[in-house]
């Protein structure tokens, strides 16, 4: 796969986000509430997008396993509110756990009736687990297909072993939160959700801000440089061991955020956060979008998932095909996604097949002009 | 084994073998501090591996490297360049997405660790280097520029800045004028013979024009093994050499 480094322009950048930020903030008064809480579950989304284009748009580590910390953060935010509102039930302690014999809160748990830790939790154990998966992963100098291979089974390794446990976690039926209660009201109710949603639009920007600081330096060179030339990067005397760590790491917990922010929204936090194509469809958001463009991912999360549940509702069951057919043109005539396609000659070309005629470029400078024609001869 | 304690570098009894084919055989040779060494020898005569088992890109089947009088063998690649070996690769490798400038900040920066990149600007000493090098290389006008879009001899230069921004104590550089023309590849050679002295310069090619105007001592390869030393009119009288590298004078 080739990639090319696409650094979208700051007057781009900002033009974007302007109109992300107005849509945001105007939202709540002209959406339904409905689809006000698809938006903010969909925005949730764009959080672990964020971490794929680190890991894999700068990085070149494609996981195929985001579930896997997406759903820890799901579990961590569900049970944390399970046992806040758990007094009514028997023992003190969530109800599920009476439906299987279960008398006492399993000691792991027991941290999670303070909300401060559950905070840290959310973000914090998934970037560790990522952060332990990563360093065996690439200490043994395991990369390309089989790193997503990798992922993949790991996936499904928690997938399985999710589902199985009745005990600790309520298997297969995962943990509700729309009916437990934070701050004296309902998680389900309106006035909580449009709290949430704020939330995670405050979120998603801070996590944009985060990711572009992560990559603007020379950190983020040295993550290009890895993508693009691993071995090189270790000639010149860096481990790449420990970068690769960090950004899955950071990866993990960005996603743990993200998985979050979605459970509260959608209501119920379950294994099925860990299936296969859900893991894919988060790579397919940044390919859509742009690999490597940070606010490619945001978009591409959003806008995929937003057109999802519109076709699903107009026409059923044919959505998988419009999604495979996106991903299908984005690999053979977007292979950098939308936004590098608009930041890139893109529209300049289309244009001129519709017969407009193309600007005379008065770039470069004259000076790397006389520079280049040595070059030419 | 006679160990010179001079020696920067020595290799002692070097073999490598894949899988039962011997890419270097026995091989012994050692480097003074300071001085330039030419390395030829024809296709396959284990040029590239040579350097390969001194970064540890490939561990020696049997033998010791020593560096500064440490073993090398067994020590990761990144540990090793930290020790002062720098490698310039064969077709040039520089991060082609990556801007002149960027590119050199990578081989120039120190410590290299995640922390302190994250963390912290760029020294100003540094940046300076980065300016002394650029100039060295007459990239100064390009430094924001992406390395990809260079002229091959430009990326060759760039490599071979990247090397000295390094500052390692042994360079290693792998056919540095392939593809060079020839005003070129004399300004490659006077940089090479400039640096030899206060550094310690291995270069591998097949230009054998190139090598003469090193005016360095010559090491020749020849199955894995070394198969000559001396200065340039000794290798060429020499008939073991003649016989499997340079053809004789009726071909």
């Amino acid at each position: 796969m080739e990639f090319k480094n696409l650094k979208l322009s700051k007057k781009t950048t900002l033009v974007i986000w302007v109109i992300i930020i107005a849509f945001i903030i105007a939202a709540p008064s002209i959406l339904p509430v409905f689809r006000l809480n698809l938006l903010g579950r969909y925005l949730s989304l764009a959080i672990v997008a964020l971490g794929v284009d680190l890991i894999w748009g700068f990085t070149g580590l494609l996981s195929l396993g985001q579930g896997i910390f997406f759903a820890l953060g799901g579990y961590c935010a569900a049970m944390y509110l399970q046992i806040t509102s758990s007094s009514e039930f028997p023992n003190n302690i969530p109800e599920f756990f009476g439906l299987y014999g279960v008398d006492n809160l399993p000691f792991f748990w027991e941290p999670f009736r303070s909300p401060i830790f559950s905070l840290f939790a959310i973000w914090v154990i998934p970037a560790l687990v990522a952060g332990m998966l990563g360093f065996l992963v690439f200490r043994n100098r395991i990369k390309g297909v089989y790193f997503s291979i990798l992922t993949q089974a790991a996936l499904l390794v928690f997938f399985n072993f999710f589902n199985g446990q009745q005990k600790l976690i309520n298997g297969t039926n995962g943990l509700k939160t729309d009916v437990t209660q934070l701050f004296g009201q309902m998680v389900g109710s309106e006035s909580i959700q449009k709290m949430f949603f704020w939330l995670t639009a405050v979120l998603v920007i801070a996590a944009w801000f985060f990711s572009k600081w992560v990559v603007k330096g020379r950190f983020g060179n040295i993550l290009i440089g890895i993508r693009d030339d691993e071995p090189r990067v270790r000639f010149t005397g860096y481990n790449p061991v420990f970068f690769k760590t960090i950004i899955f790491s950071i990866a993990g917990g960005l996603a743990g955020i993200s998985g979050a922010l979605y459970t509260v929204q959608s209501g119920i936090v379950s294994p099925q956060f860990m299936t296969v194509p859900f893991s894919i469809e988060m790579v397919i958001w940044v390919a859509v979008g742009g690999r490597g463009t940070l606010l490619g991912a945001i978009l591409g999360a959003v806008f995929i998932n937003y057109a999802k549940s519109l076709v699903s509702e107009a026409l059923p069951a044919s959505w998988m095909f419009i999604q495979g057919g996106l991903f299908i043109l984005v690999v053979t005539a977007l292979p950098e996604g939308v936004l590098g396609w608009v930041q890139g000659e893109g529209p300049r070309n289309l244009l001129q097949r519709f017969g407009v005629k193309r600007k005379i470029e008065t770039y470069p400078s004259l000076e790397v002009k006389n520079d280049t024609e040595g070059l030419k001869k | 084994m006679n160990i010179n304690t001079q020696a920067l570098l020595s290799l002692e009894n070097i073999t490598v073998s894949f899988e039962g084919f011997l890419a270097l055989n026995d091989l012994n040779l050692s480097l003074n501090k300071g001085e330039l060494r030419a390395v030829i020898g024809p296709n396959g005569a284990g040029k590239t591996t040579f350097l390969d088992v001194i970064t540890g890109k490939v561990k020696p089947t049997k033998g010791e490297v020593l560096f500064k009088g440490k073993s090398l063998v067994g020590r990761k690649e990144h540990k090793i360049a930290r020790l002062g070996v720098g490698r310039k690769f064969q077709s040039p490798r520089v991060f082609e997405n990556l801007t002149v400038k960027e590119n050199l900040e990578i081989s120039v920066c120190t410590p290299k660790s995640p922390l302190n990149l994250i963390n912290k600007k760029i020294k100003n000493e540094q940046l300076d280097e980065i300016e002394k090098l650029m100039k060295i290389i007459n990239l100064s006008k390009k430094m924001h520029i992406k390395a990809g879009a260079l002229s091959h001899g430009q990326k060759q230069w760039l490599e071979i800045a990247m090397l000295l921004g390094q500052k390692p104590d042994l360079m290693l550089v792998d056919e540095p004028v392939a593809g060079l023309t020839d005003e070129e590849t004399d300004l490659t050679a006077d940089l090479l013979k400039t640096l030899s002295g206060e550094n310690t310069v291995v270069v591998i090619d097949h230009d054998m024009e190139f090598i003469r105007r090193l005016e360095s001592n010559v090491s020749v390869l020849n199955q894995g093994t070394v198969l000559c030393e001396g200065t340039m009119d000794t290798i060429q009288n020499d008939k073991k050499v003649i016989d499997v590298y340079l053809g004789r004078p009726e071909d």
